[in-house]
């Protein structure tokens, strides 16, 4: 049954071909069907694949299967090889599983876009390379994967190209992405200089064979490397400014790549190393740092932020906080579940505010929308439902996944960490419930000439987000404190051979020795706080956003301008990498290399006007040459002699 | 007693004048005939060394000498004839269009 796992990658290849190829000549409903029934077998084979890895002892389930034999110079050896354990059989079920529902969902929602077949081409091109990434064995091939989502990324978020907005932010995501996978290329290298072989396995056994200490130089240097390449692809704090603006994309595409796969890759890459990342607690630290940072930063930029998609942005961003906080405490198996159903309910409330936008003829602005709930009943409850799941109201999927973050960097950060994460969890009660209350409670702020053409979504939108609703109501039950499943079938992969009592960090299972339920308990009340207020303010209370914006007018400004980070890497970076250039352009370019290589023809010139004097046009002269030539060459010879 | 000196300090003499006659002289034809002069110099010491050194091959080269001699003479003239015709004079300072 394992075998089957190169089918995996082979169906999105095959659709990505197929519509690449000859999708323009082909019906919509061809197009559409192809590349849905290309992610459907695939998800269907992942299914299997997770089945017969379930067949197999707990220790004992890691396959690893090569295609073909693809670089070997030397002693560097890289093969197409896929490896199947309970990690990447969990990511290729996420990965195939939201991607199939997104799929669904984009037949409707870009039904009249001219794009049609190019959409459906790119998307699953984005299917394939993330299914690479995550099945990749090898630091090289998973490098293939996580430039290939990249190019995807950049496809996608420029999708429409026309609109200079969106090819500018498609630039953006690609350029920051270029500064993250520098130091995660570098990476690469350092670990092959290191272990000489970049096969997972290998690396990981040689780690513990040859004894690197915990603390050690290089290891910590390997990890920090492929962190920068995660902060780039995960957008963390300092290269998350590229996701915010990658909303210019269509929402699914949001919703599938900017949301529910591509950017957790970097989630996934870290707990795929967490044999390097335990022997290195300064790293750790600086990921939990990160992490928390991120997580409350980008909150309260979500605080304040008017359009739709925005908002969700930065709750991405936050949310992958939080999985950073998680993995950065040692908590793997916390941050992957966080990303699981961070999954599910991101991707459903990215696809309902897709079916917003849709319903509102492509408005974002939360302050023309309002009062919807009744326009739009399944949307409404749909978002409603992701929404709970999010702000982490139990029994919904983020209550699990966000409880367990928060418990864990308690028990094993400190409660600095915990009372960042709760802050945090705080402020994504309550611009969650704010963006729920703006857009479908309240007085119709709609302009009359979109609520004209007000309409609920066709049934291929409403399906997939009843789908991720349910799957955000049942996604944390995986994972219940005491008997939690998810814990236990990922347990192999992070409490590996490892015996982390030399690096002071606990990974394994166990949860901590605090109190759960009290735990429990004061994050269920921190959400309903948050919660309260945004209906104390946005219901009860409607002008009361505006009073306290005035009243705080600077930081109010300060968060609506998203701390001016953008502008301050403009100056930093932008402008002076711009200026570099154009000092390269100026004097190394045009002043020494055009210089040099028009100089060389000028000098050729110059001697030329000096030598073709000697063309007088008299014969006299000529033949004086001549017997000058003849005297020397003569003279030479009686000399010579 | 005549000696291959002689004959070489003659021939040397013929041939400098051969040179000098073309370096100064202005009329097309003059420098033609002093060309002649200079191959005809080379012409003697060929002669002169044939005899001295007992060999065959300097005459032998005389004739190879003359042969080209004339046809130049023939092309030669016709040119001056040419440019004659075309700008009647034969004043090689008249003749330096193929200049920069």
């Amino acid at each position: 049954m394992l075998n089957t796992v190169a089918l995996v990658l082979l169906f999105p290849l095959i659709g990505t071909i197929i519509n690449g190829l000859i999708g323009k000549n082909l019906r919509k409903e061809t197009v559409g069907c192809i590349a849905c029934g290309a992610i459907g077998l695939s998800f269907l084979v992942s299914i299997v694949v997770f089945f017969g890895l379930l067949r197999f002892p707990p220790d004992a389930r890691l396959f690893e299967k090569t295609l073909f034999s693809w670089i070997e110079s030397g002693s560097f050896k890289a093969a197409f090889a896929l490896q199947v354990d309970p990690l990447s059989s969990l990511m290729i079920l996420i990965v195939t599983g939201v991607g199939f529902l997104i799929h669904i969902y984009s037949i409707g929602y870009m039904h009249n876009d001219k794009g049609y077949h190019r959409y459906f081409c790119y998307m699953n091109l984005f299917t394939f390379s993330m299914l690479l990434l995550v099945l990749s064995n090898n630091f090289l091939l998973m490098f293939i994967g996580w430039e290939a989502v990249g190019l995807c990324s950049y496809l996608l978020i420029g999708f429409w190209f026309e609109k200079k907005s969106a090819s500018n932010a498609a630039k953006k995501a690609f350029v920051v992405n270029r500064v993250g996978d520098f130091g995660f290329a570098l990476g690469i290298m350092l670990i092959f200089l290191t272990f000489h072989t970049i096969d997972f396995t290998e690396v990981f056994s040689s780690v513990s064979n040859e004894g690197f200490h915990a603390g050690s130089f290089t290891i910590t240097l390997i990890t920090l490397l492929l962190f920068m390449g995660a902060t780039g692809k995960s957008a963390q704090i300092p290269l998350y400014t590229w996701l915010p603006d990658a909303m210019e994309g269509p929402t699914p595409v949001s919703a599938l790549i900017h949301a529910a796969t591509m950017v957790t890759a970097g989630v996934y890459m870290i707990a795929r190393c967490n044999v390097l990342y335990v022997l290195s607690p300064f790293t750790m630290t600086v990921v939990a740092s990160i992490g928390a940072a991120t997580a409350l930063f980008a909150a309260t930029i979500g605080l304040v932020q008017n359009d739709i998609k925005r908002v969700l942005a930065y709750s991405t961003i936050s949310q992958l906080g939080y999985m950073f906080l998680a993995c950065g405490v040692g908590a793997f198996t916390a941050g992957i579940f966080h990303l699981m159903t961070h999954a599910f309910f991101k991707a459903l409330l990215f696809l309902g505010s897709g079916s917003v936008i849709h319903a509102l003829s492509g408005e974002q602005d939360m302050r023309k929308m309002g009062g919807l709930r009744h326009q739009i009943p399944i949307t409404y409850k749909t978002f409603l439902i992701g929404t709970v799941a999010i702000a982490g109201i139990p029994p919904f999927a983020g209550f699990f996944s966000k409880d367990e973050i928060l418990l864990e960097s308690l028990t094993r950060g400190n409660f600095i960490y915990w009372s960042i994460a709760s802050l945090a969890a705080l402020f994504t009660a309550f611009y969650m419930f704010r963006l729920l209350f703006m857009t479908f409670h309240g007085k119709s702020r709609v302009d009359h000439h979109a609520a004209e053409h007000l309409h609920e979504s066709p049934k291929n939108m409403t399906l997939p987000l009843t789908i991720l609703a349910g799957l955000s109501f049942v996604g944390g039950f995986l994972g219940i404190p005491g008997a939690s499943a998810i814990n236990n079938f990922l347990a192999p992969v992070f409490s590996s051979h490892i015996h982390t009592e030399m690096s002071g960090i606990h990974t394994g299972s166990q949860h901590g020795e605090g109190h759960p339920y009290l735990m429990m308990v004061i994050s269920t009340a921190i959400a309903i706080a948050g919660i309260s207020l945004a209906y104390q303010m946005y219901i009860k209370k409607p002008d009361l956003p505006k009073r306290l914006s005035e009243r705080f007018h600077i930081f109010y400004k300060l968060l609506l301008n998203k701390y001016y980070i953008d502008e301050i890497y403009d100056v930093l970076f932008v402008n002076t990498t711009k200026k570099g250039s154009v000092l390269l352009w100026k004097y190394i370019d045009a002043g020494m290399i055009d210089g040099s290589v028009n100089g060389i023809a000028r000098l050729v010139g110059w001697f030329s006007n000096v030598f073709r004097l000697l063309q007088t046009g008299y014969v006299r002269n000529y033949a004086f040459y001549i017997v000058v030539g003849c005297i020397f060459i003569i003279v030479l010879t009686i000399l010579g002699k | 007693m005549i000696t291959i000196t002689h004959y070489i300090t003659l021939s040397a003499i013929l041939f400098t004048i051969g040179v000098i006659g073309v370096l100064i002289r202005r009329n097309a034809i003059v420098i033609f005939m002093c060309i002649e002069l200079m191959l005809n110099a080379v012409n003697l010491s060929f002669v002169a060394f044939a005899h001295y050194l007992n060999s065959m091959q300097g005459q032998l080269f005389v004739f190879f000498t003359i042969t080209v001699a004339a046809a130049e003479a023939a092309v030669g003239l016709a040119i001056i004839v040419a440019v004659f015709r075309n700008k009647e004079t034969v004043n090689i300072d008249d003749i330096n269009i193929m200049k920069w």
